[in-house]
């Protein structure tokens, strides 16, 4: 049911935006003029609306980006009062300036597909949870978290069943984690292919999520001596499942029902989804039903002819299941304008699925030099971080990267020692350096340094 | 308090604190055998197969009626329609262009029978009899020169058919070593 591969088209970013609207390099750059151009355009066009023909309410609510509300602009905020308290019926909403949103891949049908979280817009470490990527393999179900519950049984001393109520009651943790899908940035492979960051990198957000740890629902359990692997089993119409060593489960596993303060998003697993720090994504089994422990995997579609890395010599590598180190520049980055050379700040996001980032470099010559970028918040294991780096552009065509190192030694690879290791046919696991161009003219474009 | 009492009082607390670390915490309720009756999960031995059997006539009606659509008349698959290619591409996965179909890349039998019950057809998942999914088994395996086209598969020989690239996995657990070798 999925495409893959380098023939894999991807619905052009442009596509799903305003033909006319300013690339994004307007936000984080330096020096900075008041207020972005687009920004202005966006107040002149309310301003207009609020003082000429008042435009219908059903054609202002249109035009409101989603997850906002439409709001007449006055001349002066000063000068009269503004909206009484929940008015929005006591569930906030984002500004009706703020337009970034989510783009899907070019598949044959949209219940069996991907979204792309727009990374270069994301401010701060965690992903807004209406941005976060999605992975459907069957549509996003609606549960009644009343009717809905967790199996947990097989080689354990007493099958149970746990209702959604049942695992609020219990031990909870809350972490900060990154899921990464192992697809993300596939299309990199052979050729640079993809339009922009939110294409190469998307597939990649960061929240904070709450939960029962695996650990704790085996103590309820118990588990039998023999036992290894558990299988984790989804409520969708794929009813998605997935081995998972018992070992990385008891570790850090999480059953998590809260994510960025507030209950999971439907599309990311509405009540319950598994939370495995560090591996792939779709091993975060979403719509989490059933944990069936045995002492052997069950080799499931998903981890045999999909999630399967083909090495050069025609084998497959089964259960690559933690995510590499990786890092990527989020500005400047392809399909932005540097308006003139000067000072500017690259910024991006790096993160590895076996530990905490221990340091980022930043070139600006292709790779030949590096230097030190600075880390913006605290590294924690299996999380993003985001770094900066100050570079004076002087006009001249240069090429930008990042790598990151995390603490277990491991340095993320070029492109060319990816496919020295594994040829050009594994799909999956992608995680080499990202080079972005940049022209004399300040257009970024993908480039392959 | 005599430092004897205080001891006998930190003894005791600690062994209450034992005591509670040692308890479950009585949440959740028993999953009865129909309660898990529901679920399947099939191993690559054939643990979890239901009883039944199919053949593979009686598995080319059930794909032309509920697999054709998305999957093809010849199941060369069906790119509008999302439906993957099921046959074909033997001696493809060295090459350039891979050909990973259940024919050429599947390597249980298994997986097949497993995902067709719990997730095919697409438009009405999870729909087809225990009957019916060992005989479109059956009838893809056999338009993949697999198994005879005279074949039955049931819980005791399905788990018997060897698929052709059942040696070409390995486990691919833990980092590409060579990454760790400093001036690489």
């Amino acid at each position: 049911m999925r495409r893959r591969g380098s023939d894999e088209a991807y619905e052009p970013l442009a596509a799903s935006r305003p033909v006319d609207e300013e690339c994004p390099c307007q936000e984080g750059m330096r020096p900075q003029a008041g207020l972005g151009r687009r920004q202005l355009l966006l107040s002149a066009a309310s301003t207009l609306g609020a003082t000429a023909l008042a435009a219908g309410a059903a054609r202002a609510a249109e035009s409101a980006p989603p997850g906002s509300v439409h709001y007449d602009v006055p001349e002066d905020p000063t000068k009269e009062q503004g909206r009484p308290l929940l008015a929005d019926g006591g569930y906030g909403t984002r500004s009706q300036f703020e337009t970034e949103v989510r783009s899907k891949a070019n598949n044959p049908t949209d219940l069996t597909s991907w979204t792309f979280t727009p990374l270069a817009a994301q401010i701060g470490n965690l992903t807004p949870s209406g941005l976060h990527f999605e992975r459907h393999h069957g549509g996003i179900p609606t549960i009644d978290p009343a009717r809905h519950e967790l199996v947990v049984h097989g080689m354990v001393g007493t099958a149970k069943k746990f209702s959604v109520a049942d695992l609020k009651r219990m031990p909870s943790v809350t972490r900060k984690h990154f899921i990464e899908c192992s697809g993300n940035t596939l299309t990199e492979w052979a050729k640079p292919t993809a339009k922009n960051v939110q294409v190469t990198h998307g597939l990649l957000s960061t929240s904070e999520w709450t939960g029962v740890l695996f650990s704790t629902l085996a103590r309820e359990v118990g588990l039998k001596e023999a036992a290894l692997w558990v299988l984790a089993e989804g409520a969708d119409a794929a009813v998605m499942t997935r081995s998972v060593p018992l070992e990385k489960l008891l570790s850090d596993g999480m059953i998590a029902y809260g994510q960025n303060g507030e209950a999971l998003r439907p599309e990311q697993g509405y009540p319950l989804r598994l939370l495995l720090p560090g591996y792939e994504g779709n091993t975060h089994i979403k719509w989490l039903r059933r944990l069936q422990v045995s002492d052997r995997p069950f080799m499931t579609r998903e981890e045999t002819s999909k999630y399967t890395d083909l090495m050069p010599d025609g084998r497959a590598k089964l259960f690559t299941l933690q995510m590499g180190a990786k890092s990527v520049i989020t500005f400047p980055s392809a399909d932005m304008m540097l308006p003139k050379p000067g000072l500017y700040e690259i910024k991006g996001i790096a993160w590895s699925g076996r530990g905490r980032v221990q340091s980022v470099e930043v070139s600006t010559d292709a790779g030949k030099t590096w230097r030190p970028a600075n880390i913006e918040n605290v590294a924690e294991p299996m999380c993003t971080v985001r770094f900066n780096c100050p570079w004076a552009w002087d006009g001249q065509a240069a090429t930008l990267q990042s790598r990151c190192v995390d603490e277990t030694g491991y340095v993320q690879p070029t492109r060319e020692e990816l496919v020295r290791l594994r040829g050009l046919n594994s799909v999956y696991h992608y995680n080499a350096i990202q080079s972005w161009a940049v022209a004399a003219d300040g257009g970024v474009s993908n480039v392959h340094a | 308090m005599s430092t004897l009492k205080f001891g006998l009082a930190a003894l005791a607390l600690s062994l209450g604190a034992s005591a509670a670390f040692a308890e479950t915490l009585e949440v959740g309720a028993p999953a009865s055998d129909q309660d898990l009756a529901r679920y399947f999960a099939i191993q690559p031995d054939g643990e979890g197969l239901p009883p039944g059997s199919g053949t593979v006539s009686a598995g080319a009606k059930v794909y032309g009626e509920r697999c054709a659509a998305c999957h093809g008349d010849k199941l060369q698959g069906v790119p509008a329609a999302g439906g993957a290619p099921l046959v074909g591409g033997r001696g493809t996965l060295s090459s350039a262009k891979p050909v990973k179909t259940v024919e050429s890349y599947w390597p249980y039998a298994s997986t097949l029978y497993d995902f067709v019950w719990r997730a095919m057809p697409f438009d009405q998942p999870g729909s087809l009899s225990p009957d019916e999914v060992y005989a479109v088994t059956a009838y893809v395996l056999a338009k993949g020169g697999v198994i005879p086209e005279d074949a039955t598969l049931d819980a005791s020989s399905l788990p018997k058919v060897e698929m052709p690239n059942a040696k070409g996995f390995y486990d691919g657990r833990g980092p590409d070593l060579p990454l760790y070798n400093a001036g690489r």
